[in-house]
């Protein structure tokens, strides 16, 4: 019975997005929620009727089925099917039927959910809005689990995305893709959500490893998703996907046995997925065509050099290059400090701490770890104070005991 | 904070001369003194690197090839940095390449209205 369930939720979050996109696409955005609403009626009935009648030959089929049925019936009772769809049909039964029978080609799934896709990362909804919305109609996942990510209560994100699905409606945003002239702007946006999709698993304080690594897998899926048709599959598109191979990547490898992660240098190499590094090398291969060089280029090459096993000089000053692009297309204290530890990789201690001096990065928990990472081998007395610092600022008990541990081992 | 304009100057090198290391030296050089005005979160436009030869046209259409005989240095691009006085902007300016190769910075405040021209088109 528990291999059943998970079965039947890992075909709900497979066909949840497809056919809240497919109906969507038909009826109009507005009426998303009823989408919603018809897909989880719809597993329920899976649920109860396979438990007693066992699980039919074709899982997918039977629930396009019932899916299809029970809207049908929806819009026939309700007001809409009366209102909206029937004046523009003729007296024609067949037609009438035909009208409400959803398309479940495999064609028709994809351009929905391409269309959807474009429509949930609309900037007109607040960007953490989006995300949410994302990982409820792209991805599937319950109000549960994206309350979990967030670390948040369920009540909250209902509100947050009802509030965004009201803002869908008010501002008509309708299930199709922009413009040409538009749909390069609107990409930047689409991939920046996946990108903070991506980000929010990789770097979750949510304590859910299945659940951190799902949310990774999904914005890859997205992104996989906009290669795959002409007007999308633009250079910054594969330097994403190649940024989210190259990371996904060190998955096993920067998990300790005990939840906690384990830092780069200390990571065992052999636990790199090769064949995602592998992936993440023909995409970035693919994101080189053109002269466009975004953020998400440097930041896949930075990701390509980490995933090389040697180690020296030499590749720590190209880090530290790619550093330094990313900083002068976009500030931000992470990057600077990161370009600060490639420089200590590159030229010593000394080096990066004349650099480091001067970031006036005051109340960063990060910054005067880095400080006493610098200061460790050169000045006890700083590096201690460093890490004491850091120790003040430091969030949760995990990040304190590390901080101990470092402080114990100064000699 | 306001913008500053440092515009680099030094003598001309001949770069046929120079090994692919010795040019790779010069380009990390300025790369990573720009990467550490960067890091701090100075850099208000990155400008643009000039290269040799040019022309230079004077009153009464008279072209020449250049250098600026007075102080036989080239302009060699500018950026923009972000800083609260003259005197630090000065200060960022200090470790700059060019002065390695005798050449100099010239650090010089933007005038006010261009910079509200430029803030009008960023917002």
């Amino acid at each position: 019975m528990m291999e059943e369930n998970e079965a039947l939720k890992q075909l709900f979050q497979k066909e949840f997005s497809k056919i809240v996109a497919v109906i969507s696409k038909q009826f109009g955005l507005q009426h998303i929620e009823i989408a919603e609403d018809i897909v989880s009626e719809t597993f329920l009935q899976a649920l109860e009727t396979w438990r007693t009648k066992g699980t039919p030959a074709n899982p997918t089929a039977w629930i396009y089925k019932v899916a299809q049925r029970k809207i049908l019936y929806h819009f026939r009772r309700g007001k809409i099917f009366a209102q909206k769809i029937v004046p523009n049909l003729t007296l024609n039964q067949e037609k009438n039927e035909e009208m409400a029978s959803l398309d479940f080609s495999p064609q028709n799934i994809k351009d929905s959910q391409l269309q959807m896709l474009f429509a949930v990362c609309n900037p007109a909804i607040a960007s953490e809005a989006q995300i949410g919305l994302a990982l409820r109609i792209l991805c599937g996942f319950t109000i549960y689990e994206i309350s979990k990510a967030f670390l948040s209560n369920e009540e909250t994100i209902k509100k947050r995305l009802f509030r965004a699905k009201e803002k869908l409606r008010a501002d008509k945003v309708k299930m199709e893709l922009p413009p040409e002239k538009e749909i390069e702007q609107r990409l930047d946006n689409v991939l920046h959500i996946i990108y903070l999709l991506f980000t929010e698993g990789y770097y979750s304080k949510t304590q859910n490893e299945v659940l951190r690594k799902d949310f990774c897998l999904e914005a890859m899926r997205l992104c996989l998703q906009l290669t795959e048709y002409d007007k999308t599959n633009m250079p910054k598109t594969n330097a994403l996907l190649a940024l989210m191979c190259f990371h996904a990547s060190r998955f096993r490898a920067r998990l300790a046995s005990d939840d906690t992660y384990i830092l780069y240098e200390n990571q065992n190499q052999d636990l790199w997925d090769t064949a995602l590094i592998k992936q993440g090398t023909h995409f970035l291969q693919l994101s080189a065509k053109g002269n466009d060089v975004s953020s998400y280029h440097v930041e896949a090459r930075i990701a390509s050099l980490h995933c090389q096993k040697e180690d020296g000089k030499e590749k720590w000053g190209e880090i530290l290059h790619l550093y330094n692009q990313l900083l002068f297309l976009n500030y931000s204290p992470a990057v600077a400090l990161n370009r600060t530890f490639a420089l200590y990789k590159a030229f010593g201690p000394q080096t990066a701490l004349a650099e480091a001096k001067k970031l006036k990065l005051e109340n960063n928990y990060f910054y005067f770890i880095l400080m006493g990472e610098l200061y460790k081998n050169i000045d006890t007395g700083n590096a201690k104070a460093s890490f004491l610092k850091a120790y003040s600022l430091a969030q949760t008990q995990t990040d304190k005991q590390d901080l101990q541990k470092k402080i114990d081992n100064l000699i | 904070m306001e913008d500053f304009v440092f515009l680099f100057r030094q003598p001309d090198i001949d770069r046929s001369k120079l090994s692919q290391t010795e040019m790779q030296v010069i380009f990390h050089k300025w790369d990573n003194w720009f990467g550490g005005i960067a890091a701090q979160g100075k850099i208000s436009n990155m400008g643009i690197r000039l290269v040799a030869p040019g022309k230079v046209l004077k009153a009464g259409g008279v072209i020449t090839d250049g250098p600026f005989v007075e102080i036989r240095e080239r302009l060699n691009g500018f950026i923009v940095v972000k800083a609260d006085s003259l005197e630090e902007a000065v200060t960022l300016a200090h470790g700059c390449p060019a002065l390695e190769f005798n050449g100099s910075v010239e650090i010089r405040p933007v005038s006010m209205s261009e910079q509200l021209k430029g803030t009008l088109l960023a917002s």
